[in-house]
């Protein structure tokens, strides 16, 4: 009956979806940590103005910060819109750059001064005790937090419903609209077995680090 | 010639002066005890030497060539401060392994990385790992620890964990072995083998500086004890003199709080 072409546009919804998700990964991971250097910078004025940023993006709603994204430039400045699609990256990959940085800042900060003395009076230089002796360490402490950020993120992408992008959610209710009410179920079933997969994932990782503790 | 001299150490933290003009020298070969109240600036003073933190005023001299002057240190570069460091090793109060890697790793880690800069790395360089290892493996066996290699951190007692940071300090062949109140986060029990460790360097004549609340322990093992208090040396002498002689009144005091409790 319907099933086969509901399941192919839900696919089709279902890929942008994953687009979202994995282009604001790429982008907003090495960007957090960029701006957990500047909330963790010894020059005043950097730290603030970016502890400033941080509390105003977790501050604020998402669907917010997409709306601005997607309308400010017309409204602001007259200016053409960004395609749908890239005003949701931008706005995602801030937004979560925002909270990775902090994730950042606390798996940072939480190595101990000692660990890096020791490698100092071992006479190791700072590059190596970062990659010889803290990374490690960082890496351990941030899985948890970043595996409860990065499911998040799987299921914020349907917040791009806002400016009419077709993800899953958003195909889904194109036949609710028309009196269907189970494709909303089966797209719940994506979610459910992609964040799944990602369980899985963070747990063997916890799992390959769990030889050491700190 | 003394192997360790300093002169005239202060340092300050913001308004608080820590060290007031520190003297003392020690010979090559030998144990040199310090003492004192808490916050009278011992820990601090072995900081200074091993340059993390630097001194306001003061030099430091080893085997008769001043390596730190100061107020300098801003003329040094990163790797010239790495050098001066490498003569002097320190053994941390709260041990300070690094906890991802084993107990033979955490001895070789930073021969390994040093090793990177010799010249003749490239054409020797499984030569040259090989001995840190064999290195390390003597090392670990000198303290007790030879069936432990493959343990990480957490699978040790306190105990057995300062032995195997002081067996790290010692890789690296450092002039003078310092150390931070080594047993101060064991129970007695384990503090007994680390002090027996210590004991049995200062037989080998290790030169070390020792910062120790072990009254006991300070006394057989040092050829020189140094009382200090408010950021300056009261007393110092062999330790027949400090202990059962004390010629200033603030060291008998001292001593005769520890011996009541």
């Amino acid at each position: 009956m319907k099933f086969i072409p509901v399941t192919i546009s839900l696919l089709e919804g279902f890929g942008v979806s994953c687009v979202i998700f994995f282009l604001t990964l790429v982008f907003s991971l090495p960007l957090g940590l960029i701006i957990s250097f500047g909330s963790m910078s010894r020059f005043a004025p950097l730290r603030w103005l970016t502890r400033t940023f941080v509390w105003v993006i977790r501050g604020t709603p998402l669907m917010l910060q997409l709306m601005v994204v997607y309308y400010g430039p017309g409204l602001i400045f007259g200016a053409a819109a960004f395609p749908k699609l890239t005003a949701v990256l931008i706005a995602f990959v801030i937004n979560y750059a925002a909270y990775f940085s902090e994730i950042y800042r606390s798996g940072i900060e939480g190595v101990p001064r000692g660990q890096y003395e020791a490698g100092q009076v071992l006479g190791m230089t700072k590059s190596q005790i970062f990659f010889r002796v803290t990374l490690l360490q960082v890496i351990k402490r941030i899985v948890p937090p970043m595996a409860n950020e990065i499911i998040t993120l799987v299921k914020d992408t349907s917040l791009a419903r806002v400016i009419a992008v077709m993800e899953i959610i958003m195909v889904a209710g194109t036949f609710t609209a028309k009196g269907l009410i189970w494709p909303l179920f089966y797209a719940g079933l994506f979610y459910l077995a992609f964040c799944g997969i990602l369980t899985l994932l963070f747990n063997y990782i916890e799992r390959k680090l769990s030889y050491f503790r700190v | 010639m003394p192997v360790l001299e300093v002169k005239g150490l202060k340092k300050s933290f913001g308004p608080t002066a820590v060290l007031k003009g520190i003297d003392f020298s020690i010979e090559k070969g030998q144990a040199l005890s310090i003492i004192g109240p808490s916050g009278s600036g011992k820990t601090t003073l072995l900081r200074c030497l091993n340059f993390l933190e630097l001194a306001d005023a003061g030099t430091i001299s080893v085997n008769g060539k001043v390596i730190y002057r100061g107020g300098d240190m801003k003329k040094y570069s990163d790797a010239e401060i790495r050098k001066k460091r490498l003569h002097f090793g320190l053994v941390f109060q709260n041990f300070n392994l690094f906890p991802q890697y084993t107990a033979l790793k955490n001895v070789t880690l930073a021969g390994e990385m040093l090793a990177r800069e010799r010249p003749d790395y490239r054409a020797r360089k499984k030569e040259i790992l090989e001995e840190i290892e064999e290195n390390a493996r003597a090392l670990l066996d000198q303290v007790g620890l030879s069936d432990k290699l493959g343990f990480y951190p957490h699978q040790l007692s306190g105990g057995q964990q300062q032995r195997v940071a002081i067996a790290r300090a010692l890789a690296l062949k450092p002039d003078i072995l310092c150390f931070d109140e080594p047993t101060s986060a064991l129970d007695p029990e384990l503090t007994g083998e680390v002090l027996k460790v210590i004991r049995s360097l200062a037989e080998k004549n290790t030169t070390m500086v020792i910062v120790t609340h072990e009254m006991q322990f300070a006394r057989d093992v040092s050829d020189i004890v140094l009382f200090m208090d408010g950021g300056v040396v009261i007393e110092s002498g062999p330790p027949g003199q400090i202990f059962d002689n004390p010629r200033v009144t603030r060291t008998k005091q001292f001593l005769e709080r520890y011996n009541g409790t």
